[in-house]
């Protein structure tokens, strides 16, 4: 089968620094994939350039979410990225802050609504059945993912792991094929980290969408992902199921150091 | 007491018009962070395209309500176009390049807009037909305010009703208040943030030309640089509330166009512009956040 996403030979340089050089990766359909490395190994540059965010210097990306027709990424900005069927969340929360919860999961459908400019100043009555529609989704949505007792709060005042959670629900808006989350898990503690692994599966299962994520938080990455890639300054060292991570002495060296004879 | 009245009616209709181009100035800045200088300008080509528009139709002898609804509605629709245009050629192009590039770019685009007026039309005053006709229920209270002023106070008003609602509920309202807090992540759910900046600019434009309409048919002459002082005290207006802030700029304009009006009345009207400059000033020192707006904790 095809894969839905497959990166060929990215290369990103900064001046005369490589900060990814070439890396391969692919993800299929229905897998949980992960992307693991030490702090500044390039994981959310790579992140960035399949975006939109950043234009790889080198390399392919491709995504075909049918499986049979290929798209490429390349030169697309980030609203066309998400267009196509990515979404991510970020490393650092990165709401709406003032907006509700309501609100910003909405901000997510907009790329998939139809109205234009005039529809939203004439309120015409396909633009409100549409709005209406939007707003129940986006409600079915919160309630899925465990927020629906925030809904008319400010994103700002809701509890760390909650923003989290809506972080995902606003990607999630954005009907994507595949979403991409930069360490999930920063930050939460032992229960939380419980209920994101659950809801990770349940977004993988249930709604039939792919995931690849960046994580530091091992217990979580070994219990989720189908396949584990392993980065280092820039380059891929690793990559297989977490039992193969787990004894890989390239991946041992790169996150404790080399063992010197005494 | 009348005479208070009188003053306070004045700085109403003042605050009025203020608040019709600070709205512009508010929004553009909320979005991306420019003073937009030439905003000015585009109040003065609204009120330039109605006198041509209304000298064309008065000459065919048409009757001033519809004269003047048919002016309004062309200025309007070609300030929007200078509104958008000036965004494409001057600031697009520096979206990425430090604040200050894009400031000068406005600067010059004022200047620009100002003297292509000057040249293309004249450096004299014009007078210009008086569209708002008088009504015959004001003419009991017609000493004390006139039946143009309160034609601007009811359009901002619904101006003002207007946009709260766009900006509150609509999805490009809601695409605009994302773009202005964080235009990167707006960009990552799915929002074309270069329409959406597009679509401020045109609305911005469309209200202040709807304000140089109704200045220009109130106070009944006009000029190449009515812009530049109306943009000026806009702007003081708009810090003064708060800028980036609408019920601020609203609030910012009342309350600029009230103290002119007593100060003015009260006091001297030599030294009316000085007045409100010096606000500015003190507004800067002892609350450079404005009345309504927030002090920003920069992020860490």
């Amino acid at each position: 089968m095809e894969p839905i996403l497959e990166v060929k030979e990215l290369t990103k340089d900064f001046g005369g620094l490589r900060a990814l050089d070439r890396i391969d990766l692919k993800v299929h359909r229905g897998q949980i994939v992960a992307l693991i490395g030490p702090n500044g190994a390039g994981k959310t540059t790579f992140f960035n350039c399949i975006t939109g965010i950043y234009q790889p210097t080198k390399g392919e990306m491709l995504i075909s979410p049918g499986g049979k027709e290929k798209k490429s990424l390349n030169g697309l900005k980030p609203n066309h990225v998400t267009k196509s069927g990515l979404a991510r969340t970020f490393q650092n929360i990165r709401l709406f802050q003032n907006m509700t919860v309501l609100e910003n999961v909405m901000i997510g459908r907009h790329c998939r609504m139809h109205a234009g400019i005039p529809g939203a100043v004439f309120r015409n009555p396909a633009t409100m059945r549409e709005e209406k529609q939007v707003v129940e989704d986006s409600y079915r949505l919160l309630e899925k993912i465990g927020l629906e007792q925030y809904v008319n709060e400010y994103a700002k005042n809701l509890p760390y792991g909650a923003q989290r959670r809506l972080e995902i629900a606003r990607a999630m808006a954005t009907e994507p094929f595949m979403l991409l989350l930069d360490e999930p898990a920063a930050g939460m503690n032992v229960k939380e980290t419980k209920e994101l692994d659950d809801l990770i599966v349940q977004i993988c299962h249930q709604e039939k969408i792919s995931i690849l994520l960046i994580e530091h938080d091992m217990k979580l990455v070994m219990s989720l992902s189908d396949l584990i890639y392993v980065v280092d300054y820039g380059k891929k060292i690793a990559e297989g199921t977490p039992e193969e991570i787990k004894n890989n002495p390239d991946v041992i060296k790169a996150y404790l150091g080399e063992e010197v004879d005494a | 007491m009348e005479y208070f009245i009188e003053l306070f009616l004045g700085g109403l209709t003042r605050g009025s018009i203020y608040a019709l181009i600070a709205l512009g100035y508010t929004m553009v800045y909320g979005i991306i962070q420019l003073i937009n200088f030439a905003h000015g300008e585009i109040y003065m080509i609204g009120a330039f395209t109605a006198l041509i528009v209304a000298g064309i139709l008065s000459m065919l002898g048409w009757n001033p309500v519809a004269i003047l609804i048919i002016a309004s509605v062309i200025a309007v629709v070609y300030s929007a176009s200078y509104g958008w245009t000036i965004e494409k050629l001057a600031y697009k192009p520096l979206r990425q390049a430090p604040r200050l590039s894009a400031l000068i770019s406005a600067i010059g685009m004022s200047m620009f807009l100002q003297y292509y007026v000057l040249l293309a039309q004249t450096s004299n005053f014009l007078p210009f037909p008086s569209l708002i006709p008088d009504f015959k229920f004001m003419e009991p209270i017609e000493h004390i305010v006139r039946s143009s002023e309160i034609v601007i106070y009811i359009t901002t008003a619904i101006v003002m009703v207007f946009l709260t609602f766009l900006i509150k509920f609509t999805r490009i309202g809601k695409a605009m208040r994302a773009t202005a807090q964080d235009r990167d992540m707006a960009m990552l759910v799915g929002i074309d943030v270069n329409k959406v900046i597009s679509f401020t600019f045109i609305i911005g434009s469309a209200t202040a030309a709807i304000g140089g309409v109704l200045v220009a048919s109130h106070t009944g002459q006009i000029n190449y640089y009515i812009g530049f002082i109306a943009g000026i005290k806009a702007f003081v207006a708009a810090v003064l509330g708060g800028i980036g802030s609408m019920p601020g700029a609203v609030l910012g304009s009342l309350v600029l166009g009230m103290s002119e009006s007593f100060f003015t009345g009260y006091i001297s009207s030599d030294y009316e512009d000085v007045f409100a400059f010096l606000f500015l000033v003190f507004t800067l020192i002892f609350r450079p956040s404005g009345i309504l707006g927030r002090s920003d904790t920069d992020k860490v």
